[in-house]
């Protein structure tokens, strides 16, 4: 087991979002891994997001450890069936990784291989139980399992999602299952996180508050089209298309954010959708504001 | 019933591998209903074959073409407007068109591409409710099919992607999981929600399907 679980356990956390890159050359994301070791919890490193594709994730976080950053493996459902899911389950624990962040996954054909043949044998609730029954050494068949680890089991939640008691009665499902912890989808604005902080209380598991810095009008527009239920607030949006330096503005409004809320939230997760580079500078303004 | 579409003429005519002469099947049920394997429609592909230099022998539509006894008995029927065609056309279902290849030596070509077991409600408009699972989860699913209707298939959805009620996958869809939250809020069943339900057992689904034995019948194209 990783410290990022103890940390967690202990008090707030920042993890961070790294993607593997498109191609077999790790050299630029895995430099920003090493920068960051020290300074997050833990990276979490994506599953061919926005099924999109990159390389595997188990490969990557394996490279992770030999940076000295410890990673979250995320692990979703979409490109594999539970004999390959399982299969991965146990080589990540081979390879010293035990956190995942289980999710359903993207659907294919809103991603770059529209033509795959999408296969969701499982869905993320399943997949955390697999995940669950692996850690006390039975597989999905009831087949014991010989040397087995223990995960770190997370899960993702919508903060926005309307119906939101829809989504409330999944996420006590997640952790029925087994989910231990939740990264949620970014909020944008301190007012969210406390209307959100006040729905999930009497959830018994960790929330870690999603936070992606805005750099421009178009990341705003690409984020509220692609990614995002609910548009980022009006205000939020104005102060970047306003702002003489908006990538500057977008790192200082989302340390602002996490400084405002760490004392109050489990901990938060950095998702710095194309602006990887920028996390260090983040992290260091997020460690400015704290000590004010 | 099972809702096809035709195939392009070009890729008929290149699936025909320069064939002068062809046979049509057709389809009285499903295919006749989509308008790809009607009366209608074998004429107007007679014509179009015609153009092409393609003559037709004869035609012939069963009353469902997936009724392999039915298609052998009509094969016989027409029997020297078969014998006299270089292959046979079927315009319906990828059943249908097995039907007819199963019973005869002729090379058989398909006209139609097939899409899904569909519900129709005015004509031509069609949707796909359920997907022949094996494992039927509308009863615990206020009669809403998520292995059909949410294209992740999800169990214990929703997904979480959903905008304004409008599926993430096809925003010209409702999102089930929020239809089957309101039937069963309607329903006083919520409670029911909160369970997680296992994974589905594929193993029943798997292919090819049959009751009974297996047929192996070939060749009874009254050519002999």
């Amino acid at each position: 087991m990783g410290t990022y679980k103890s940390k967690l356990e202990q008090g707030f956390v920042i993890t961070a979002e790294i993607a593997p890159p498109k191609g077999a050359d790790v050299s630029v994301p895995l430099g920003i891994a090493e920068k960051l070791a020290a300074r997050v919890a833990a990276v979490n490193v994506t599953d061919n997001q926005r099924a999109m594709l990159h390389m595997s994730p188990l490969a990557f976080s394996h490279l992770l450890l030999g940076v000295g950053a410890e990673p979250i493996l995320q692990v979703c459902c979409r490109d594999r069936n539970r004999l390959a899911l399982q299969s991965d389950l146990l080589g990540a624990w081979a390879l010293g990784i035990s956190n995942i962040c289980v999710m359903t996954g993207d659907y294919p054909t809103l991603g770059d291989n529209p033509q795959a043949k999408p296969v969701f044998d499982l869905d993320a609730s399943q997949l955390i139980g697999a995940a669950r029954q692996l850690s006390r050494g039975v597989a999905l068949n009831g087949k014991p399992i010989k040397d087995h680890g223990e995960f770190f089991i997370g899960a993702v939640f919508n903060p926005f999602y309307d119906p939101m008691d829809l989504e409330l009665l999944k996420a006590e499902r997640k952790i029925d299952s087994g989910a231990q912890f939740f990264q949620t989808q970014p909020f944008f604005d301190k007012a969210s996180v406390d209307q959100f902080l006040g729905r999930v209380r009497n959830l018994s598991a960790k929330f870690l508050v999603g936070v992606t810095p805005l750099k421009s009008e178009r990341m705003i527009e690409f984020l509220n089209n692609n990614v995002l239920t609910t548009p980022i607030p009006e205000g939020v949006a104005r102060r970047i298309t306003t702002a003489a330096d908006p990538e500057k503005e977008g790192l200082k409004m989302a340390a602002e954010l996490v400084n405002s809320i760490r004392d109050k939230v489990d901990g938060v997760h950095l998702m710095p959708v194309g602006q990887l580079e920028a996390l260090p500078t983040m992290l260091d303004m997020i460690d400015d504001g704290n000590k004010r | 019933m099972i809702i096809t579409k035709q195939k392009a003429v070009d890729d008929i005519i290149r699936a025909l591998k320069g064939a002068k002469s062809t046979f049509i099947f057709g389809c009285g049920d499903c295919a006749t209903l989509c308008r790809t394997g009607g009366t209608k429609e074998i004429g107007e592909m007679t014509e179009i074959l015609n153009q092409n230099g393609i003559s037709v022998t004869g035609s012939s539509v069963p009353k469902a073409t997936c009724h392999e006894l039915d298609v052998q008995r009509l094969l016989r029927a027409h029997k020297e407007q078969v014998a006299r065609a270089e292959s046979v056309l079927v315009l319906a279902c990828g059943a249908g068109i097995q039907a007819v290849g199963d019973s005869i030596t002729k090379p058989v070509v398909s006209g139609c591409d097939s899409l899904f077991i569909g519900n129709s409600r005015r004509q031509m408009q069609f949707s796909e409710k359920c997907s022949v699972c094996g494992e039927c989860v509308l009863n615990e699913n206020a009669g809403l099919c998520p292995e059909t209707r949410c294209p992740k298939g999800m169990q214990n959805g929703p997904c979480g992607g959903a905008v304004r009620g409008r599926c993430e996958v096809d925003s010209s869809l409702p999102c089930v999981w929020i239809e089957i939250y309101e039937r069963m809020r309607a329903f006083g069943r919520l409670d029911e929600m909160r369970r997680v339900r296992g994974p589905k057992n594929r193993k029943v689904a798997a292919r090819p399907h049959r009751m009974g034995n297996w047929p192996s019948v070939r060749g009874d194209d009254g050519n002999v």
